[in-house]
């Protein structure tokens, strides 16, 4: 029996699944000010008359951390910050309690300037004066030799408990956004630390012995208690529940889009072959831009309450929502409207709906079941034109190699996936303007809990070895070794999966789980003075997002 | 040299650093040749900049390439996929900053051009074609004539977009190189001044052994920045080689990162390509991410090697008095180009140049008798006899851009006349309307 949870910003749901079926399930609104309170009256509900010790798994996705620092109610953050030459320190991240401080790394890992014991001891000194409790340390290249965060933090230890160490955040290069990452992961360090140990000990109240999980932005679940040095990976989970749920629900493997039509939003995701797409670099939240692996989404302002209006002879659908639809007592005649003049919707009252799109008719010329067809198709058309146009960025992704740029993989959607109220009335429509078929997945209204339930662990592992230098250095997990001069490229994929496994096993992975993918494989000669002085080579693998096994794809919940 | 944020340009990028094209696994221009640079612009997240847009590179089409070069015995035969995506990326830049999608572009792609010539029979200096010609010609087909000013800022004398356009009124080529006599290609002399319908609008600088950033921007801002003032180009273009780097492994200059950047600032160029520059660890990850700060409006003041020492590059007494020497004499010939032409001409209605053209990189020698109509109303027609040692000798008749009525009816006639003969192949190329027939 596994339970699957989702905190989201209106709704807590719950699914309970046994035997891959959804046994029961519920839903509560949220209650913002105490998001505990919610994930445990959901809880209590749906394991009333059960046996806690059928569980094998627990799964919570929340909007905690992302409530955090959307609302700004996060812990100040003390960032020593080694930049070395290159960006000013103008162009970076301005976070206030940032100390530039010196020692440099190059992109081979090479430490060109040490750092200066007293100036960092200095440093803490005065933010251990200002009262702040918190610390950011982040070097440039740090994922190439992560020494000199290492050496601050040993300084700084004693002071304070906890340190976000920027190479630990991700294992990609980009200086800016591992300094945001770990100012993050350090701002919500406390709320999310409070946030495991309730919910662990209220579980533990419960009787429940199963492995908790949480949910990451990337889809993936990490063991709760292990989460708590990474909180900043939780950010965002919520849209990565939804997508999964999606997974869970549907069987396809093509290419596909899923779309989450909600009353001022839709959420676009792109499946290839089946598998979410992942972003590039990191999630974005509140404008800080991240190194978090996180689902590729795109919003757009369109939904079924978007407000209509008519100005200067043009017709508006949204963005924005002023209250629900007229037919539902809102102020301004909406998408929903429409759809209920044109009996696509049985909600509401349809003479109100009627009433409401009557001016905008006079206005246009038009009957108001015209003006309504018209309302319907430029909503549907927005939604259409904005999901071609992310397919077509991603296909349009830069690439840098000659073998990608002619055989590289063009995505064409075939599958149509629509969660959300408009769902019913919008599916077949959208999917004749986009030449997919649509696909309601069942059970949509939990379907964030059910991607979280089923969700796998997911991890990466980034490899650099440079043989020149004889040594190998595993990014994200700041490991360096000795390798040999006569190194290979499959020696470091072996090594990579190695890693890869043991950091799985260690966040809470389920042995059958493990189904790794090598991502990246690039091997340069490196010649100096016209002589081959060693390899660069470079690995990443994964656990890409998926579902746990044992769970086919698309079977009937 | 703080740049504020409001000389902030919308730059784009086109980084195409062809992890899997090589010319040997040794050579300089090998797949990690951009590598380190790609690491310095991703960690310092120059793409997360509002005003840095990255755009994948579009594929040249031999149509493209026929539009400047006479490639024997055609245009899929000189060139890889590689040539074909590094010239696109050179054409995409120019579309974005065109269309108006960008400020200004750099094409930071690889193969380079800059030695290839107008005919082709096989690679020289590590370039097949001209990327750079490909794009402007390009630029000249889809958005109307333009005066266009190349400035070829790679350590190597531009030798093949001189050749290109030597004819060509309405091209102005400056190269700065290192003086021909200790270097490859070994030519570019100030004497090298443009053919006689185009006086002036070929410019040579060629500079000392160990000059340094001062003589540099010394050369940008007494012989370059007046040149162009005057000439009033549409665009202007830089030819953007990184070997003048005091690091780079080929060449003997000590030009820097900050030098690179200042330079970029001030000749503010549309479009950057990128040319040679072969130090890839120590120079290209400085030197681009310079370049893409000073084009993008960013403070570059930051930017500096690891060994940068400023003392120990500073160039001596004698350097800097050569290099003024040098800019005299260019200013004096720019200042008389328009009066040099009747003494050069006199009443000839033709005039002839002979040439060796040596392909070093695929080892195959060429002799050229290249003749072309005096005409004080286009460039003037151009026809090349051009015999390699593969055994192939071709015949070109090439009507320039914007040709006068009297220059295309005597090419047309000719081409029409000519007959194949001892030639493998006669070629006929008119710019203006786009046609490239092979007989």
């Amino acid at each position: 029996m596994i339970l699957g949870i989702d905190v989201g910003g209106t709704h807590t749901d719950a699914v309970l699944i046994e035997g891959f079926k959804i046994r029961k399930k519920a839903k509560i609104p949220t209650d913002a000010a105490h998001l505990l309170n919610s994930l445990l009256q959901v809880a209590t509900e749906i394991l009333a008359g059960e046996d806690p010790g059928k569980l094998q798994r627990v799964v919570l996705s929340t909007t905690l951390s992302t409530n955090a620092i959307v609302q700004d109610k996060v812990e100040r953050v003390g960032m020593v910050v080694a930049g070395g030459p290159g960006l000013s320190p103008e162009l970076l991240p301005r976070i206030p309690h940032t100390f530039h401080v010196a020692g440099y790394v190059n992109h081979r890992g090479e430490i060109i300037a040490e750092i200066d014991r007293e100036e960092i001891a200095a440093v803490g000194e005065k933010l251990r004066r200002e009262g702040i409790g918190r610390l950011g340390i982040v070097g440039k290249f740090s994922t190439r030799n992560p020494a000199q965060e290492e050496q601050a933090a040993a300084i700084l230890s004693k002071d304070f408990g906890h340190a976000s160490l920027g190479h630990r955040m991700s294992g990609r290069l980009n200086f800016r956004r591992r300094i945001e990452t770990a100012y993050l992961n350090s701002a919500v360090w406390d709320i999310h630390q409070r946030f495991v140990t309730d919910v662990l000990q209220f579980v533990r109240g419960q009787g429940i012995e199963a492995p908790i999980y949480i949910l990451k932005a990337d889809g993936g679940t990490f063991d709760l208690a292990g989460s708590a040095d990474y909180p900043v990976q939780t950010i965002l989970s919520g849209p990565a529940a939804s997508i999964m749920g999606i997974l869970g629900m549907t069987k396809y493997d093509d290419d596909a889009v899923a779309l989450d039509i909600g009353g001022t939003t839709t959420d676009i995701a792109v499946f290839a072959d089946g598998a979410p797409l992942l972003e590039n670099l990191g999630v974005t939240i509140e404008g800080h831009k991240t190194l978090i692996r996180g689902l590729r989404t795109r919003s757009i302002g369109l939904g079924g309450d978007s407000a209509v209006r008519y100005e200067e002879g043009q017709l508006r659908v949204g963005p924005q929502r002023e209250g629900p639809a007229a037919a539902l007592g809102g102020p301004l005649p909406t998408v929903t409207d429409a759809m209920i003049v044109l009996k696509r919707t049985a909600l509401g009252d349809e003479n109100l709906a009627a009433a409401a799109l009557a001016p905008l008719a006079e206005r246009m010329g038009r009957s108001v079941a015209d003006t309504a067809e018209i309302i319907f198709a430029e909503a549907c058309g927005k939604i259409a034109g904005a999901v071609r146009s992310f397919v077509e960025e991603i296909n349009n992704e830069p690439v840098y190699t000659i073998h990608e740029m002619l055989e590289g993989k063009v995505i064409a959607p075939k599958i149509l996936h629509v969660m959300g109220g408009p769902a019913l009335a919008m599916a077949d429509p959208l999917g004749e303007m986009l030449a997919c078929r649509p696909v309601i997945p069942p059970h949509s209204e939990v379907a964030n809990a059910v991607g979280a339930a089923l969700a796998r662990t997911t991890a990466e592992v980034s490899i650099l070895a440079d043989t020149e230098r004889r040594r190998l250095t595993i990014g994200e997990e700041g490991t360096q070794m000795e390798i040999p001069s006569r190194y290979t490229m499959a020696q470091a994929i072996a090594v990579g999966e190695e890693k890869l496994r043991e950091k799985a096993l260690a966040m809470g992975a389920r042995k059958e789980d493990l189904e790794i993918e090598v991502v990246e494989s690039q091997e340069f000669n490196m010649v100096r003075d016209m002589y081959m002085a060693g390899k660069n080579i470079r690995v990443k693998v994964q656990i890409k997002p998926g579902l746990i096994s044992g769970f086919a794809r698309g079977q009937s919940l | 040299m703080a740049s504020k944020d409001n000389k902030r340009r919308r730059t784009g990028l086109i980084f195409f650093p062809a992890f899997d094209w090589a010319i040997s696994p040794s050579h300089p221009e090998r797949e990690e040749r951009l590598l380190y640079t790609q690491d310095q612009v991703f960690e310092e997240g120059l793409l997360d900049f509002d005003n840095i847009h990255e755009f994948k590179p579009g594929l040249a089409t031999t149509a493209d390439i026929d539009r400047i070069h006479i490639c024997v015995p055609e245009a899929r035969s000189v060139v890889t996929e590689s040539h074909l995506i590094s010239a696109g990326g050179a054409i995409t830049a120019a579309q974005k900053v065109l269309s108006g999608e960008v400020d200004n572009a750099f094409a930071l792609v690889r193969p380079p051009g800059h030695h290839a010539m107008r005919i082709v029979h096989g690679a020289r200096g590590f370039c097949n074609v001209n990327i750079e010609a490909i794009m402007v010609e390009y630029i000249r087909k889809h958005y109307g004539p333009k005066r266009i000013a190349i400035v070829d800022t790679d350590c190597h004398h531009g030798d093949g977009t001189q050749d290109i356009y030597w004819h060509d009124p309405d091209t102005l080529c400056i190269s700065i190189h290192q003086d021909g006599r200790t270097l490859y290609p070994g030519s570019g002399f100030p004497e090298e001044f443009g053919g006689p319908n185009a006086l002036g609008m070929t410019i040579n600088i060629p500079l000392p052994p160990r000059t340094s950033d001062e003589g540099f921007l010394y050369v940008l801002e007494e012989a370059i920045m007046p040149i162009l003032a005057e000439y009033k180009p549409d665009l202007v273009i830089n030819s953007a080689g990184q070997d003048n780097h005091y690091t780079d492994p080929i060449t003997n200059m000590r030009f820097s990162a900050q030098g690179y950047a200042r330079l970029n600032e001030i000749l503010a160029p549309d479009i950057a390509v990128l040319e040679g520059g072969y130090s890839i660890e120590k120079a290209l990850p400085y030197v681009n991410l310079g370049i893409i700060l000073a084009m993008a409006g960013l403070d570059y003041s930051s930017v500096r090697e690891p060994d940068y020492h400023a003392e120990a590059l500073r160039q001596n007494d004698q350097i800097t008095r050569h290099i003024e020497t040098t800019v005299g004499q260019v200013m004096q010939l720019w200042k008389k180009r328009r009066e040099i032409k009747k003494t050069l001409v006199g009443d000839a209605r033709y005039v002839k140049r002979n040439k060796r053209v040596y392909y070093d990189t695929d080892g195959i020698s060429e002799q050229q008798e290249e003749t072309v109509r005096i005409c004080d109303d286009c460039g003037g027609l151009v026809m090349i006899d051009s015999f390699a040692d593969t055994g192939r000798r071709i015949f070109a008749v090439i009507v320039p851009g914007q040709s006068c009525p009297v220059c295309r009816q005597e090419g047309e006639a000719f081409f029409d006349r000519m007959e194949k003969g001892r030639y493998r192949h006669i070629y006929f190329q008119d710019r203006d309307r786009d046609i490239y027939i092979a007989k």
